[in-house]
């Protein structure tokens, strides 16, 4: 049992021809919450994809609590305890609100109780839940898709820009939610995001990608400091 | 009186043509809505259901239950068939309409070959009942019973089961299903294995009322791709209003016109659609809805 949840080495990947990741070393531990910021296009979210699996690694490994996960089919990672919510929530438009936490019991059986407990978090998806998903608002939509992966009890959560297009109330709230079950249940939790309230508000430490590398990681006291951030943000 | 029983003989007609064309139509309509994949060796599993059923009977077996194995045996076929030739196709549409009608004429040779030109039937259960001047099959009111009952039940495990949450979130992002930790794989091989499984039905259940030929799928096969066609991808708001609206127009002109005009019609009307709505009703009723 190492102290290690997840670690990349010199990942490679990248969509047909056009290579993206250029060889990312991370290292997240238990119980950690991490960003991941850089410029528009650098390849955050490939990297998300290649960590859940969607993108196929080319080279490099990818270690889940010391286990190689490279060789492993999105589904069998999801299954190891990886909760993936994607840029843009993808949540299943013409299911309900509950059958799409429903089909979140796929990543894990959901222990007791566990439904109210979402609900408790985000009671909007308690009213709304024989609405058709598609119909949500885009914070809604964004709340359904964190709280799809919750119900199966990830270990790990991957959320690729929970703020973008959110309004700011509900943005505050889901930070919240992430602290609170960081604290309470020790969840990990992985972030790609340009909100610097949510950056501060969440992360633990954060690492700054471009051209499909990291190029630095913002410790703690850097991150207090929000000029710092800022101009980390605007690399 | 006169009228009533007349009336009763055209809504015998319509259901009849109705069930017929739902029992056609739903195994391809599920393969095509869910999968994208236009199997055109969905009538050579409606064949097999109604080979296994005819010789299960023959055997001495119940019709109910000869039905069922028909059914269970297409499935499984169809399940095998997926894993080794149409899973590799997903991508290549085109390619799974080549290997599908390969599938097809194999199978129907090969059926001519082993097993003859025909196969002894086993004659049309239950009796007839009189109504003003007519006479009407109860076997047909079976399938009228059996064709609705199909349609519930499918739509109880779509909306009711876990592998209808399962089906829906596979067919409506991939991707996403998977990265939710959902088999996508599984869920194809099982979504095929049903399409196959509720061909072989309806083979099971009109093998009694037909001559037992390795062409007899074909007959199917046509009736099914008009319902389909008009219809669109989603079973309940396409396949099914599909199957009921050409029911009736099936019926009025065979009535009117003889069988001939019947088919005709039905053609004919496909072609309409396809012209108005070039995604079939559900396609439209799912735009106008939004
Ligand atoms: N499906 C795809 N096919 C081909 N190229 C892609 C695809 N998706 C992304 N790319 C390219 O890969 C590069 C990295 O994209 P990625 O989405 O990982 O960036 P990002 O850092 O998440 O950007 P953003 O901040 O805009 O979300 C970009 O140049 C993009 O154009
Ligand atoms: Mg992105």
């Amino acid at each position: 049992m190492t102290d290690t949840i997840l670690k990349t080495a010199k990942l490679e990947t990248g969509y047909d021809s056009k290579p993206v990741l250029q060889g990312v070393d991370i290292e997240v531990k238990r119980s950690e919450i991490v960003a991941v910021i850089g410029r528009n296009g650098v390849g955050k979210s490939t990297l998300m994809k290649s960590l859940i699996g969607l993108l196929p690694c080319k080279r490099g490994e990818l270690l889940l609590e010391g286990e190689p996960i490279t060789k492993l089919s999105a589904h069998r990672r999801a299954r190891r305890g990886i909760g993936y919510v994607p840029q843009g929530r993808d949540v299943f438009p013409r299911m309900t609100v509950m059958e799409n936490l429903r089909a979140g019991e796929s990543l894990g059986a959901p222990s007791p109780g566990i439904y109210e407990r979402m609900f408790e978090f985000f009671p909007i998806l308690e009213e709304r839940r024989n609405q058709r998903a598609g119909t949500l608002s885009g914070g809604q939509q964004q709340q359904l898709s964190i709280a799809r992966v919750l119900i199966g009890s990830p270990k790990l959560v991957l959320l690729d820009e929970p703020s973008e297009g959110i309004q700011p109330s509900i943005v505050q709230e889901i930070a919240r939610t992430m602290v609170r079950l960081n604290r309470e249940s020790g969840l990990t939790v992985i972030f790609v995001e340009q909100n610097i309230d949510m950056i501060r508000a969440m992360a633990h430490r954060c690492y700054v990608m471009d051209k499909g590398r990291i190029v630095t990681e913002l410790t703690p006291e850097m991150l207090e400091d929000r000029d710092t951030v800022r101009r980390y943000l605007s690399v | 009186m006169a009228f009533l029983s007349e009336l009763f003989a055209f809504l015998y007609q319509a259901g009849d043509a109705f069930a017929f064309l739902v029992l056609a139509a739903c195994g391809l309509a599920i393969v095509f809505g869910m999968m994208g994949v236009i199997n055109l060796a969905h009538g050579e599993f409606i064949l097999c259901g109604a080979y296994v059923c005819a010789t299960a009977t023959r055997l001495g077996m119940p019709l109910p239950l000869s039905v069922l194995l028909g059914a269970l045996v297409a499935g499984i076929v169809g399940m095998i068939l997926e894993r080794l030739v149409i899973r590799h196709l997903y991508h290549r549409p085109l390619d799974t309409i080549v290997a599908t009608w390969g599938i097809s004429m194999i199978a129907t040779q090969g059926t001519l070959i082993v097993l003859g030109s025909t196969l002894p039937g086993t004659g049309t259960p239950l009796g007839s009942f009189t109504l003003g001047d007519y006479s009407f099959s109860q076997y047909r009111l079976v399938l009228i019973g059996t064709a609705l009952a199909t349609l519930v039940g499918l739509y109880l495990l779509f909306t009711r089961t876990r592998f209808g949450i399962l089906a829906r979130a596979t067919i409506q992002m991939p991707h996403m299903a998977q990265a939710l930790g959902i088999n996508t794989g599984l869920v194809y091989s099982l979504t095929f294995g049903l399409g196959a499984g509720l061909a072989g039905l309806a083979g099971g259940l009109y093998a009694p009322t037909m001559t037992l030929v390795p062409t007899m799928g074909s007959a199917f096969l046509v009736e099914a791709f008009v319902t389909v066609v008009v219809g669109g991808a989603d079973i309940f708001l396409g396949t099914a209003p599909a199957a009921a609206i050409l029911g009736v127009i099936k019926a009025a002109l065979t009535s009117w016109y003889g069988q001939l005009a019947g088919q005709i019609g039905l053609l004919l009307t496909a072609i309409v659609v396809i012209r108005v709505m070039p995604r079939g009703l559900s396609g439209w009723l799912l735009r106008e809805r939004g």
